[in-house]
């Protein structure tokens, strides 16, 4: 045990290119699934935050379902409908990714994240003062200055719905591991990368990979804890 | 006092199927200090809300300066919402220093200078605070910041919800200052709801009581106080009115 983790560390630092490919790999696609996650989710989460309008339950109700959604089960769902002959696959248009790609991965993942920060940042929104947006408006706030105002007001909140949202897919194996399939130099990440050395036996691998998933989602919260920090500061 | 700020005629609104206002007629003079007096859920909040055109009425006219605001149409106009501006009944106050709320509404109109704020600090008595965030700010500080942040503004028209209410008659005495030199110096109109008829009496030139959204009466100050031509008035002047 002690000495696979002796091996482990020997691993990460003199890294080869397989190693280091992985770490990109999962980078990227968490990277830019949580980015888009964020551009969807926030607006979102604000606008069922402070509109009103018929079928909000209902989307609310989806929402939170959504923001508990077993990310097997939206692994399959994609791949239901990317596969050559699902509804998707069939249009064969060029902006719709293959099975197999990381551009499928970061669709996986963007399901499953984007509820979760819709949701955390509509609760956000939820707890601030009914009244709030009115007194914005008689200090002679347009409606777009207010709208920012209140964002910042409830920027605790929406940075632990970033927060929630990054956690639900870095972790995350079973939805890559069925649309990414796992391939080596292309769609390999480091939870997938997780379970196959684990099948194949080498726990030095396996292990190395687990600490550097750790310290790479340390590394992150910690950066989101200081912003949040500082947010709680001002 | 001839030109009228504010002209309400028949004025309704109702939030579902219930009238929380329905006034006939009132008209705010330009240059007065108006105080609304009632019992609690009387509607005066609602009024003020409504003055300050931030809800819509129900039915109705209501014109502020002259223009026919009933229609909603001056939540977009913003030069006319910026004539006004309203202290709310509890301070909604942001998350940050002192300084920084009560610069907030001059930043809205790309207003970066600081003289303001530090003289109405000065003279609400908030200048130590001014790093403080407000969080951490007691009951009276916040009031005061609340209004701190709508004085530094100028606008020609101030409505004020319970500036003073839960106030120590020292922190009374600082904003009752503030509001008079307001009116007197600069001529700004203000209508004030307060539960404190002292108050009114001491500030206000007429005073007007609202009941369950009506208006009872509407006389200068003195004749309010003193001689009221509804007997509702007198009651509840006397203090002895049952709701
Ligand atoms: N947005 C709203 N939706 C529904 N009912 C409301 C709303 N705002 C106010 N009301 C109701 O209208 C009535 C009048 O409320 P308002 O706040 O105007 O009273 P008030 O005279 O200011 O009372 P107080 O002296 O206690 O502040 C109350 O019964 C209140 O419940
Ligand atoms: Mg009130």
């Amino acid at each position: 045990m002690l000495k696979g983790l002796l091996d482990s560390i020997v691993l990460i630092f003199t890294g080869d290119s397989a190693l280091t490919n992985i770490i990109l790999v999962s980078l990227r696609v968490t990277g830019i699934s949580l980015l888009i996650s964020t551009l969807i989710g926030i607006p979102l989460g604000i606008f069922l935050g402070l509109k009103r309008f018929i079928g909000k339950r209902l989307v609310i109700a989806l929402l939170y379902t959504g923001m508990g959604f077993p990310p097997v089960v939206v692994g399959l769902f994609v791949y239901l409908m990317l596969s050559r002959a699902g509804p998707l696959g069939q249009l064969g248009w060029s902006f719709i990714p293959h099975l197999y790609t990381t551009g499928a991965m970061v669709v996986a993942q963007i399901i499953i994240s984007f509820p979760l920060v819709a949701g955390f940042t509509m609760s956000a929104v939820l707890s601030l003062d009914s009244q709030l947006r009115l007194q914005l408006h008689a200090l002679g706030a347009t409606p777009r200055q207010a709208l920012w105002t209140m964002l910042v007001e409830a920027r605790v909140g929406v940075l632990i719905s970033i927060i929630a949202g990054f956690g639900s897919i870095i972790s995350e194996v079973g939805a890559v591991m069925m649309v990414g399939g796992n391939i080596e130099n292309a769609t390999r990440t480091l939870t997938t990368a997780i379970v196959l050395e684990t099948r194949k036996g080498d726990f030095s691998m396996a292990m190395a990979l687990g600490i550097i998933l750790l310290t790479i989602s340390f590394i992150v919260n910690v950066a989101m804890l200081r912003l949040q920090g500082k947010a709680l500061d001002q | 006092m001839s030109e009228s700020v504010y002209q309400l005629n028949t004025l309704v609104k109702r939030y579902d199927s219930r009238t929380v206002v329905a006034l006939d007629s009132l008209t705010v003079y330009r240059g007065e200090i108006l105080a609304l007096v009632g019992p609690s859920g009387a509607g005066k909040s609602t009024l003020l809300r409504l003055l300050g055109l931030l809800e819509a009425p129900t039915s109705g006219s209501l014109q502020f300066f002259g223009r026919e605001v009933a229609n909603g149409s001056a939540q977009a106009d913003l030069e006319l919402r910026r004539r006004l501006t309203m202290v709310f009944q509890r301070p909604l106050l942001l998350n940050r220093s002192v300084q920084a709320n009560i610069a907030y509404g001059l930043r809205l109109r790309g207003d970066k200078s600081n003289g303001k704020v530090a003289s109405a600090m000065e003279q609400l008595g908030l200048s130590h605070l001014a790093r403080q965030n407000t969080r951490v700010l007691s009951g009276g500080e916040a009031q005061r910041v609340s209004l701190a942040r709508a004085m530094v503004l100028d606008t020609e028209v101030l409505l004020l919800d319970e500036p003073t209410a839960n106030l120590d008659p020292y922190n009374v005495n600082l904003i009752e200052t503030a509001v008079r030199k307001m009116n007197a110096e600069q001529s700004k109109t203000i209508v004030l709801v307060t539960h404190n008829i002292f108050q009114a009496h001491r500030l206000a030139q007429r005073t007007a009581l609202l009941l369950d959204g009506r208006l009872v009466e509407v006389s200068p100050s003195d004749v309010f106080f003193t001689a009221p031509a509804d007997p509702r008035t007198a009651a509840f002047v006397r203090g002895d009115m049952v709701y």
